[in-house]
């Protein structure tokens, strides 16, 4: 209960101030495509130099906790996920902005990651001990047999069919081995320099979701104008609590999801969103609603996302390591004011190490205030029409891709990768499960490398990646979930053959 | 106005001459490429030691980071080799060992000729450390475990061709034993993870990480690669003291440097006030406050360094 002893601290003028700017700040650099929370993180530690400790922090983890939850707003309305933790976010939440509802959509999102957020900011002042060792549990093998799982959620991910799903996640997986191998430094599949470093994520990001919009509003721009205005409908905010509390199975999938991987270092952010996006579809009876504008998904995917804020600092404040690279950042920024975390934090500074909870508790509040305010006014841009919109997205869609690390090459690869995703997607294939691929490659890769050095220099790599209750327990949930996924197709196919054998005798008939 | 009149007329010479315009460098900010991702320890310490440029007794001119990461730092310098500009207005941080291993390793458009140094601010040596409750207590102990189970010692570190990775191949030479170096992904910062949570019983890693670890009760250090002790940790002996004869090969130099074919009044001017710079009591007390080893060399001192560590990389990566 130290926690509650600097409560009072949040809110001293100068420190409620810099909470302030950190949130809305926080929230319109994360709208910014492009701007993931670890550069606003990083554009910002310059800022603290001149501050207390304590206030440095409060800037930097509202600003952390509201780009989060700001990515949601292009994921939703221009269906440019911020970061990859908001990919999920766009498979419903945009559907739902093109039919008038973005209010609607971003309200949902600013509740969902608000309570998501509140949650996992609890576990890490209740739970911290506990979540530490959880974190460290996770060797490479453990890492190996999760990226295998989430591969395995490719097929079923937003895809009218399983197989088009898995082929998306190889072209994915495949895009991943381009570029110097992260362990052995050998060159693969460099055909240019701008992909030398490989493909960046985020860059990818920006051209899979934005281009093929770009070019589908291009190539519809002769229409009258008059015939696209849509309606943009009002939503009232009490129907918002209303529906969010009443969805109560995705919030808390989406929140369990989000603690449990978020604290897993180096993974979790990136695919919490997506796995508790699949995990709700799949435990839902309205799957099939999923991919339609369907409030469920945007309400898993966004409490996930921000409920792994909490927990992924849980490496970082207990054992000093930074489990994501926004965590990284976050260490210079305290480094700096020459406080170590760890031991050191919480016996010497309990001032700055609670300060700085407390304040991403309320921060996600504040968030949740502003999001809520600004959502009615933001959804109007689904009224821009689409000649303009176009130039809009793609403008920012190449601003975004080029500041990742200022580099023109960036943008060339975002220009390719969009460009060959537009006719893909003629083709029934989607970009989620082919960023999962792209996300998950290294991932299963970099492990499965390192994991089998360590195997053959003390046992086998049979014993090494195959035994041990974490091992197993985790290759019976990729068993499951294969299993799941293949009875899915079976099933779909039946039916849609026996429907084709009616539909045939009718016609015949 | 008169001012202005001035100012105009000095553009006006500044267009005319290149000679005068490097008088009056830097006229604009500055940009300092820097081959690690946002948080790193070479980005931290780069943004500490840059953060006076912009007083009027260094550059005038503020320094902005920005960061090029990807596969250990080649992405960054084959840029910073090929395409960054050699206008002066364009800096890059290097890393010794790193960047002249991997030239000497093949792959990359770059070697110690493509850059020039303008000095060096900091020297992070490589420590060996294993987790607080390990079984060992000095560098005999692993050396003993390590003999008695060949190529079954595993201990981890930063990646291959890093400060890390030579600083193990220099304890594998100089103990006569085989060890399994288990290179990481994610950096110093994934070593370190598999050190704690025992994945690996050992583990090559920075010592200003390390010595945060060591605050934080998680690790014990063993020994230091590097000529004489540090000040950070005065109670941990070097490798030599301990009997293993390895030099000062692995310690991570870091510095500024610009790409080859940049003026020579440009660089000049660079190492006459650089230095200065990272002298400045400000940065001196964040560097020691975030646990981090300031190291000043000029730019004569560096070009010294860069050849030394040339003859003597060649040398040991040879056998590879």
């Amino acid at each position: 209960m130290e926690f509650l002893a600097y409560f009072g601290e949040v809110f001293t003028p100068i420190n409620f101030g810099l909470l302030l700017i950190g949130t809305i700040g926080g929230l319109l650099l994360g709208a910014t495509p492009g701007l993931s929370p670890t550069m606003a993180v990083a554009l910002l530690i310059p800022f603290t130099f001149k501050l207390e400790p304590a206030q440095g922090l409060i800037l930097l983890g509202a600003a952390y906790t509201s780009t989060v939850a700001g990515g949601a707003v292009s994921a939703i309305l221009l269906k440019i996920p911020g970061a990859p933790a908001n990919i999920a976010t766009t498979l419903d939440g945009h559907t739902m902005a093109k039919k008038g509802q973005g209010a609607r959509a971003l309200q949902l999102s600013f509740l969902a990651s608000a309570v998501g957020g509140v949650f996992g900011v609890l576990l890490l002042i209740f739970l911290t001990p506990v979540l530490a060792q959880w974190a460290l549990a996770f060797g490479p093998s453990h890492l190996f047999w999760l990226a295998i799982l989430g591969v395995t959620v490719i097929g079923t991910l937003d895809s009218s069919s399983v197989v088009k799903g898995l082929l998306s996640g190889c072209i994915g997986l495949w895009l991943a081995t381009i570029g110097f191998d992260d362990i052995m430094g050998a060159q693969r599949f460099i055909f240019h320099d701008a992909v030398s470093g490989g493909i960046n994520v985020i860059a990818a990001l920006i051209g899979l979701f934005a281009i093929p919009q770009v070019i589908g509003m291009f190539a519809n721009g002769r229409r009258p104008l008059g015939a696209e205005i849509l309606t943009v409908e009002s939503h009232p905010i009490s129907k918002a609590f209303g529906e969010v509390f009443s969805r109560l199975r995705a919030l808390s999938i989406g929140t369990a999801t989000g603690s449990i991987i978020g604290l897993i270092p180096g993974v979790g952010g990136q695919i919490a969103g997506l796995v508790a996006y699949d995990q709700s579809k799949k435990m839902s009876p309205e799957r099939d609603k999923f991919g339609t504008g369907h409030s469920e998904g945007v309400i898993a995917a966004e409490s996930a996302n921000n409920a792994m804020v909490g927990p992924s600092l849980v490496p970082l404040l207990t054992l000093s390591i930074p489990g994501s690279p926004t965590a990284a950042v976050l260490l210079g920024g305290l480094l700096i004011h020459g406080i170590f975390p760890g031991s050191d934090l919480f016996d010497n500074h309990p001032d700055v190490a609670w300060t700085f909870i407390n304040s991403m508790l309320i921060g996600q509040v504040l968030m949740c205030i502003f999001g809520l305010y600004v959502a009615g006014l933001a959804a109007r841009v689904a009224q821009v029409p689409n000649a303009v919109m176009a130039a809009v997205v793609l403008g920012l869609a190449v601003f975004g891709s080029y500041s990742v690390q200022h580099s023109m090459g960036d943008v060339y690869v975002m220009a390719a990768l969009g460009t060959g995703m537009y006719f893909l997607e003629r083709f029934g294939f989607s970009a989620a499960p082919l960023v999962l691929g792209l996300i998950l490659g290294p991932i299963a890769e970099a492990n499965f490398v390192q994991g089998s050095m360590i195997a053959n220099a003390t046992s086998s790599i049979g014993s090494y990646f195959f035994t041990g209750p974490l091992n197993l327990a985790l290759i019976a949930t990729v068993v499951a979930s294969i299993g799941y996924s293949v009875w899915l197709e079976l099933r779909h196919r039946r039916h849609t053959a026996k429907e084709e054998a009616v539909a045939k005798n009718e016609a015949t008939s | 106005m008169k001012n202005l009149i001035a100012s105009a007329a000095m553009a006006l010479t500044a267009l005319a001459g290149g000679a005068l315009a490097d008088d009056n460098y830097p006229e604009r900010p500055i940009m300092l490429m820097v081959s690690y991702g946002a948080g790193g320890a070479t980005d931290f310490q780069a943004r500490i030691v840059t953060m006076t440029a912009g007083n009027e007794d260094a550059l005038g001119m503020p320094i902005a980071i920005i960061n090029k990461p990807g596969a250990g730092g080649r992405v960054g310098w084959n840029w910073f080799a090929g395409q960054a500009e050699s206008d002066g207005y364009t800096l890059g941080a290097y890393n010794i060992p790193h960047f002249i291993a991997q030239s000497i390793e093949g792959g990359v458009s770059y070697s110690a000729d493509s850059f020039e140094p303008i000095a060096n601010w900091g020297a992070d040596p490589a420590v060996f450390v294993v987790a607080a409750d390990s079984e060992f207590n000095s560098m005999n102990d692993v050396v003993d475990y390590a003999a008695a189970n060949p190529g079954k010692l595993t201990f981890s570190g930063a990646g291959l061709f890093v400060g890390h990775h030579i600083a193990a191949l220099q304890l594998e030479k100089a103990a006569g034993v085989k060890l399994a170096y288990i290179p990481n992904n994610q950096g110093g910062a994934g070593a370190m993870k598999a050190v704690i949570a025992r994945e690996v019983l050992g583990g090559v890693n920075n010592l200003s990480d390390a010595f945060r670890a060591r605050e934080a009760g998680n690790v014990k250090i063993l020994g230091v690669f590097d000529l004489e002790r540090n000040d950070f940790l005065p109670d941990v002996p070097t490798l030599k003291e301990q009997g293993f004869d390895i030099d000062n090969s692995s310690v991570n130099f870091r510095g500024v440097m610009v790409p080859k074919g940049t003026p020579q009044p440009i660089i000049d001017k660079l190492a006459e006030v650089v230095p200065t710079m990272f002298a400045n009591g400000r940065v001196a007390s964040r560097m020691k406050a975030g646990g981090s080893p300031m190291h000043i060399m000029t730019r004569d001192e560096v070009i010294e360094m860069w050849k030394a560590r040339e003859v003597a990389l060649t040398e040991l990566l040879a056998g590879l």
